[in-house]
């Protein structure tokens, strides 16, 4: 546990890539079975137990220290994980259990003896120690390590191919004794065949601003905004992989069910509106990150998938065939597909370069990001191969709107007030018609922050109303109607582009300014709001 | 015993102690930059807190400046003051006062556990303990300082490639990283920005050896791969770190043991060091000082207030401006 915790601790401070990479190789080379590949697991949020819950850490925290100093220590940490880590009493010299021990005995351990060993635990363990224990069971690990940066650290650490590593990953599982004995020249390669495993996506590069293409190269489609996925079945074995190698299929039962195609094909996934059109991508949100899903929740928000590609049939590998062929091939898959769960993109027609971005431009609606442009004659290959395959993304609407209310954010900007809700003038008086966190730089947010304490007129918890005086440019992607706020309209993906210190309040957009936005791009009101 | 707008004031003996604003009479806990503030007429300390005051503030460290030495008495107007060792940083010290058969101490900044550069503290029991309170929240239990020396050579294995550049308060913290990294072994030059280097030499003429150093500011970046750098935090954000290849920003502090506070500012490598007591150290010493009544200055005042009060001692805080606890 020691070696994992230390490992967890440094990948939370490290920001690049290549560190985090360095730190993984590093463990991985260092720490022996099975804790590495437990440790593994555990990084991409593939081990989860079911036993040990947040509140029962926060009662065993509670057991052992003054309300009024977990209170007040709470307040200030602004984490209970880390909290609790933190307050827990004692030196905790003693010798941590192993990784290993801990994932064998919390997997035997029922829900009533659960608080005693982990009581047991954290009285031997330190700090850092205490903070890993609390993430890995309470399953929040969040230190930035997607399924494709652990393999790709694997790979590197061995010195191995990392398309072949990836194929056997999902063939495999925890603590992927097999996989370390080959790379350590101890087994044979793992015999994966019949295996239901993802190949490497194949991905875009933008279309740099200015750049054109002739159309006659390439093939262009709308870029849906739901999660890009790869449908893989293999015998009675199906499963759905996102973009970072992550297996979501125990989230969407009701795509999987309906997949009966024996291949592996490329889409997008979504969740259909009720007119029959694409949802807005939060309600896709809604089914995301989960380990189970109810009937309900699939009821309400139906996934299906809009398929772009197709790399297997069968036997048959397709991915070095060109696109228009493959092409070809997936219209044949498609049309033996159930078409409630699955439908092909469309492939759009311009006649020139000034159409497609005229295309771009009109896409305007929320379920759409913008433009892809792929050569007709690119084979499948994994990764961001350079001058095959483009992304054109919209312009983002703007808007400017008045400061109204400010909120402490979380995370490393616990103390900064980072998430602001503006509004738009009704009247002569303002409505709130947004939040946003993000698009300003570390120095505009210190100058946001500071504003906001030197502009406050009245708190509540760790909300600060500020001084109707300060105009924020903000910029999304699409506004909808909603019912469920105040002002009837509700933005995606809203973030503050500039701050107006130059610009007096009064001057800021009213609402119809929003309406007439929406009134251009056609009513999007979804089943949500309704 | 009182506070006014200068902070706190002793009235029989007609002096401050580490004044925020100028004042006739001031005495002096330590040198770091908000206990030792410029300007005050008459100052009394530590000679080696006058020296660093000198260093640091030239003719601004004050009209007069009286020495007093660890142990020794002097009477100042009808109160008899004793400085007694702090064990923050080189020269810092206890103010004891005895009046009218009663004493009060006031503790300036400190901590407990041993630091190799300076003079430990030490226990007087007292009356009235006037103790700070920057670590005063039962979170902050600052580890043994030679797992966060590992953590920081560990790095250095495993990115030789990357200059390790270390946030480190001028006074006392750099002296005592380097001190610390000599004890663990390491021998190679330590780099230093050029901000630190008049305190390292006065911490060397005090007889406290740090090893080979190496100014920094003037080299080529490149010369810093794989070795360390220590610079005061405000560089470590400044086009001055730009020069170094690829660094790994470390920052020696007791705030580095809340996560999230380290990572807002933006620091790779957290290592708790601090110079200051922690929560432990705080509680173990208000219970060995004996005093009846507990005064809280600087810091998170409410939670030591709460915990002495649970024990039955009169506590109060005495909100004090002007202390600068993020510069630990």
């Amino acid at each position: 546990m020691r070696a994992f915790a230390r490992l967890l601790d440094d990948l939370v401070f490290m920001p690049s890539r290549n560190g985090k990479l360095a730190l993984i190789e590093d463990y991985l080379k260092r720490v022996p079975d099975p804790h590495r590949g437990w440790g593994l697991s555990a990084l991409t949020g593939d081990l989860s137990f079911h036993a040990a819950k947040p509140a029962m850490i926060r009662t065993l925290v509670e057991e052992r220290t003054d309300p009024e100093l977990f209170r007040l220590s709470y307040d200030y940490v602004g984490d209970m994980a880390e909290t609790c880590a933190l307050m827990w009493p004692g030196d905790g010299h003693g010798e941590a259990p192993r990784l290993g021990e801990i994932v064998d005995t919390l997997n035997r351990t029922g829900r009533s003896e659960v608080a005693g060993v982990l009581r047991g635990w954290l009285d031997r363990m330190n700090a850092t120690e205490r903070w890993a224990l609390i993430k890995l069971v309470t399953g929040g690990m969040r230190v930035g390590v997607s399924a494709r940066l652990a393999k790709t650290a694997f790979s590197r650490a061995f010195d191995r191919d990392l398309d072949t590593v990836e194929e056997l990953w999902h063939a495999l599982d925890p603590p992927f004794a097999e996989l370390f004995a080959w790379v350590e020249g101890r087994a044979e390669k793992p015999d994966v065949a019949n295996a239901p495993v993802m190949r490497p996506f194949m991905l875009a590069h933008p279309l740099e601003e200015g750049e054109e293409l002739d159309p006659s190269e390439f093939l262009a489609e709308w870029k849906w905004d739901g999660v890009r996925v790869q449908l893989v079945r293999r015998g009675a074995e199906r499963r759905v992989y996102s973009r970072t190698g992550d297996d979501i299929s125990a989230a969407f039962p009701d795509v999987i069910e309906a997949y009966d195609f024996d291949g592996i094909v490329d889409g997008e996934l979504l969740v259909r509106a009720a007119d029959g059109g694409v949802a807005p991508f939060n309600h896709l949100q809604q089914r995301l990150n989960r380990k189970t899903v109810s009937a309900k929740m699939m009821a309400r928000y139906p996934a299906f998938v809009r398929l772009y590609d197709i790399l297997v049939a069968g036997e048959e590998d397709l991915r070095e065939l060109p696109l228009i062929e493959r092409r070809q091939r997936l219209e044949e898959a498609v049309a033996g597909m159930d078409p409630i769960r699955f439908d092909i993109s469309e492939i759009l027609t311009p006649a020139s370069w000034e159409e497609i971005a005229e295309m771009r431009q009109r896409a305007r609606e929320a379920e759409l990001e913008g433009l892809m442009l792929k050569r007709r004659d690119s084979a499948y290959q994994g990764g961001r191969v350079k001058g095959l395959w483009f992304k054109w993304k919209r312009d983002p609407l703007t808007a400017d709107v008045v400061l109204m209310y400010a909120q402490r954010g979380h995370g490393k900007r616990s103390s900064f007030y980072s998430d602001y809700t503006f509004g738009a003038w009704r009247d002569g008086e303002l409505v709130p018609v947004g939040k946003a966190y993000f698009g300003f730089t570390d120095a505009e947010l210190a100058e946001l922050d500071r504003w906001v304490r030197g502009h406050t007129i009245q708190r509540f918890g760790p909300v600060r109303e500020v001084e109707k005086a300060l105009v924020l440019e903000v910029a999304f992607d699409s506004v909808h109607r909603s019912k469920r706020h105040k002002s009837g309209v509700a933005m995606r993906f809203p973030r503050i582009k500039r701050i107006r210190f130059d610009k007096p309040a009064k001057e800021a957009d009213h609402l119809e300014a929003f309406f007439k936005m929406i009134g251009e791009a056609g009513e999007s009101e979804s089943v949500a709001e309704k | 015993m009182r506070t006014d707008e200068s902070g706190l004031y002793c009235e029989p003996g007609g002096f401050h102690i580490d004044p925020q604003r100028v004042v006739e009479r001031a005495i002096v806990t330590h040198g770091h930059g908000d206990h030792a503030r410029p300007n005050n007429r008459k100052v009394l300390a530590t000679e080696a807190t006058l020296d660093i005051m000198r260093l640091r503030l030239g003719v601004a460290a004050g009209d007069t400046l009286q020495p007093l030495a660890y142990g020794e008495t002097l009477r100042i107007g009808e109160v008899d003051v004793c400085l007694v060792p702090a064990g923050h940083v080189l020269g810092s010290a206890q103010v004891v006062l005895e009046y009218g058969g009663s004493r009060i101490v006031v503790s300036g900044d400190y901590k407990r556990r041993r630091d190799p550069t300076c003079a430990g503290f030490e226990v007087v029991t007292c009356d009235v303990f006037i103790t700070e309170a920057t670590f005063a929240l039962p979170v902050f239990r600052h580890p043994p300082d030679t797992e966060e020396i590992d953590k920081l050579l560990a790095s250095l294995d495993l990115f030789p490639e990357r200059a390790h550049l270390v946030g480190v308060y001028g006074l006392g913290k750099c002296q005592r990283v380097i001190a610390l990294l000599r004890e663990a072994g390491y021998d190679r030059p330590i780099y230093l920005h050029g901000a630190l280097q008049t305190l390292c030499e006065f911490y060397e003429a005090q007889g406290v050896a740090l090893g080979p150093l190496r100014y920094a500011t003037a080299r080529d970046g490149k010369e810093m791969a794989g070795e360390i750098v220590l610079a005061p935090p405000s560089a470590l954000k400044e086009v001055w770190s730009r020069r170094m290849p690829n660094p790994r920003t470390a920052m020696a502090s007791g705030w580095m043991r809340v996560r999230q506070r380290a990572r807002q500012r933006l620091v790779e490598l957290p290592l708790i060091i601090s110079d200051h007591a922690d929560w432990d150290e705080l509680t173990q010493t208000l219970t060995e000082v004996e005093a009846g009544e507990i005064w809280v200055t600087h810091g998170r005042e409410e939670a030591l207030v709460h915990w002495a009060a649970q024990r039955g001692l009169k506590a109060r805080a005495l909100s004090l401006a002007g202390f600068e606890d993020e510069a630990e």
